[in-house]
């Protein structure tokens, strides 16, 4: 028997499956939108694991997003010649692997960032995570079997509208299915009160690690849409604005409230396109409107009941 | 069953705790008073392994304690109900109940556990499926005090149960850990700024004073005790 959820989750799958088969008749930057949309639902979603549930702050991700993009891609275009055979020559094998790959080599760099992370809170914790992704990027700048600064071209076009919004169904249908089961209870307690859930003989320590590598997970595999998305990556598109903008996401759609958080991205994804004509003076309105939302709505846009929060 | 001796504890430079010793036997009820800052937060702390000793042993059994993670140590059966009723605010009743028995993997234990403590305060079982933080003050304390229980402990350590919470309710409050130590024979170590009711419902009694134990005695004794009445009891 599958439960509720479950049936959603392949809904979900089948609806991105159906979408994806008509997309030759979509207008191509209608397209490129959604795919954006899927790709950083993705992100926000994973996000609100580590920043919204378990209460702690990266300022990271983009970082774990790089990660899965270049081993994604260098899978695909590096080794693709060899490893395609292998594969009988099909391409809906290689990519999930690949993307895959990519998942675990971010959600082994998540593990990395993760250790500090018992022992730093807040304002620290940023500021580490935030050094994590410009390590990430400069890593990246001076590979050169990568790239280096210049990036990494003739990525294939693997990616379409059932592999990004299948990702996006399974993201979030992972962190609500963790969250929401008596395990997964242990992340709102860790963030509800450390102290006394630590007194309850809860591994704190195992769940602020565990949202470190999940969110990381599936946030390389979002990277790895990506690569095969754009078919060109480079170093300097997984900075810090790149992090920025999922935080802002996590933020607006409210810390912990996963609907909220999707709203969010896709709405975000959509202003961000329409304020692309004003350039590098997008950051400054990200900021103007992090900065609103604090005093206005502190628990999110789209946090309206007070059903699981108290504050 | 408890024995702490010379514990000394600091954070950073200030030291909280200059050389504590105390013991409590096994199916009593030892409260523990003094006045703010005396550190009797600090002595529960780190008996459950929040926080580590500078010296000093914690012998639990005759098993030393020192430098068990809290997990361990609730594992050996020893059970925190922390100060200021830390509920999960954002989880129910029910969820905050699993929280404490989080080291239980047996079912049918578990559930024997939600009856014991449903038994003990119906009204949680009413409020089951209400979010914690909405419970009135006394509730969230009773709700503290059932996820402690959920362990199964066989040594139970409160701290300050009555902050809070209105005069009537802690009479029903400290009636319930009568019953706890009475009828599920838990040993318990109670901490509290209250030393009228505490050396009331307990069998011996220490007083914190900066971080020194400057009294012990049976509880009935304490209370006629000259210096214990003008300081904690509220004059002569
Ligand atoms: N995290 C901390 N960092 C620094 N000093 C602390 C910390 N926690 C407690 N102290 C200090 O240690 C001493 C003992 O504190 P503790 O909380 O154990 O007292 P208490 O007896 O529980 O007081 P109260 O009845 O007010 O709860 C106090 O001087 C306090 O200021
Ligand atoms: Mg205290």
């Amino acid at each position: 028997m599958l439960s509720r959820s479950q049936y959603y989750l392949l809904a979900a799958i089948a609806v991105a499956f159906g979408a994806s088969w008509f997309s030759r008749s979509y207008n191509p930057y209608f397209l490129d939108i959604a795919v954006t949309c899927g790709i950083n639902i993705t992100l926000a979603v994973s996000l609100n694991l580590i920043n919204g549930y378990t209460g702690q702050f990266s300022l990271g991700h983009a970082g774990f997003m790089a990660i899965g993009a270049y081993s994604a891609a260098t899978v695909t275009t590096i080794f693709g010649d060899k490893l395609l055979p292998l594969v009988g020559g099909q391409t809906w094998i290689l990519f999930p692997l690949a993307l895959y790959a990519g998942g675990l080599v971010a959600s082994l760099a998540g593990l990395l960032v993760g250790v500090p992370s018992l022992r730093l809170r807040g304002d620290y914790l940023a500021i580490v995570t935030l050094g994590f992704g410009e390590i990430i990027r400069v890593l990246l700048q001076n590979i050169n079997a990568v790239g280096g600064a210049r990036g990494m071209i003739n990525i294939p076009e693997y990616t379409n509208l059932f592999w990004t919004f299948g990702l996006a169904a399974i993201t979030v249908y992972t962190v609500w299915a963790l969250v929401n089961s008596t395990y997964g209870r242990g992340f709102i307690a860790v963030n509800d009160d450390e102290v006394a859930a630590e007194a309850m003989g809860i591994n704190t320590t195992r769940y602020k690690i565990t949202a470190f590598v999940v969110g990381a997970f599936f946030a390389g595999l979002a990277g790895g849409i990506y690569a095969h998305f754009k078919q060109y990556i480079a170093p300097q598109g997984f900075g810090f604005d790149k992090s920025i903008e999922i935080v802002v996401m996590v933020i607006l759609g409210g810390m912990g409230n996963t609907v909220g958080v999707i709203i969010a991205a896709v709405l975000l994804t959509v202003l961000t396109e329409s304020l692309r004509k004003f350039g590098d003076y997008r950051m400054i309105l990200y900021s103007l409107l992090i900065i609103v939302l604090m005093i206005t709505r502190p628990q999110g846009l789209f946090t309206w009941t007070a059903k699981r929060k108290t504050a | 069953m408890l024995e702490i001796k010379e514990l000394a504890v600091s954070y950073g430079a200030i030291t909280a705790l200059h050389g504590v010793s105390l013991s409590v036997k096994p199916g009593s009820i030892v409260t523990l008073i003094g006045g703010n800052g005396a550190g009797k937060t600090t002595t529960l702390r780190t008996v459950s392994g929040l926080l580590k000793p500078q010296a000093g042993e914690i012998l639990y059994n005759g098993k030393s304690l020192v430098g068990l993670k809290p997990h361990r140590v609730v594992e050996l059966g020893l059970s925190h109900v922390p100060e200021g009723r830390m509920v999960f605010a954002n989880l129910t009743v029910h969820e905050n109940l699993m929280m404490g028995a989080y080291l239980q993997r047996d079912k049918n234990l578990i559930r024997a556990s939600f009856e014991s403590v449903f038994a003990t305060f119906p009204r949680l079982q009413e409020r089951e499926q209400q979010v914690a933080g909405t419970l009135s003050g006394g509730e969230q304390q009773m709700l503290a005090i059932g996820r402690a229980l959920m362990s199964r402990p066989k040594f139970l350590m409160m701290d300050e149960p009555s902050l809070g919470i209105a005069p009537l309710l802690v009479k029903t409050i400290f009636e319930k850990i009568v019953e706890i130590n009475r009828t599920q024979g838990i040993t318990i170590l109670l901490v509290e700024q209250n030393a009228n009711l505490a050396l009331e419902i307990s069998h011996f009694g220490y007083v914190l004073e900066t971080g020194k134990i400057i009294l012990s005695d049976n509880s009935a004794a304490l209370r006629q005790n000259p210096q214990v009445k003008s300081a904690y009891l509220g004059g002569g």
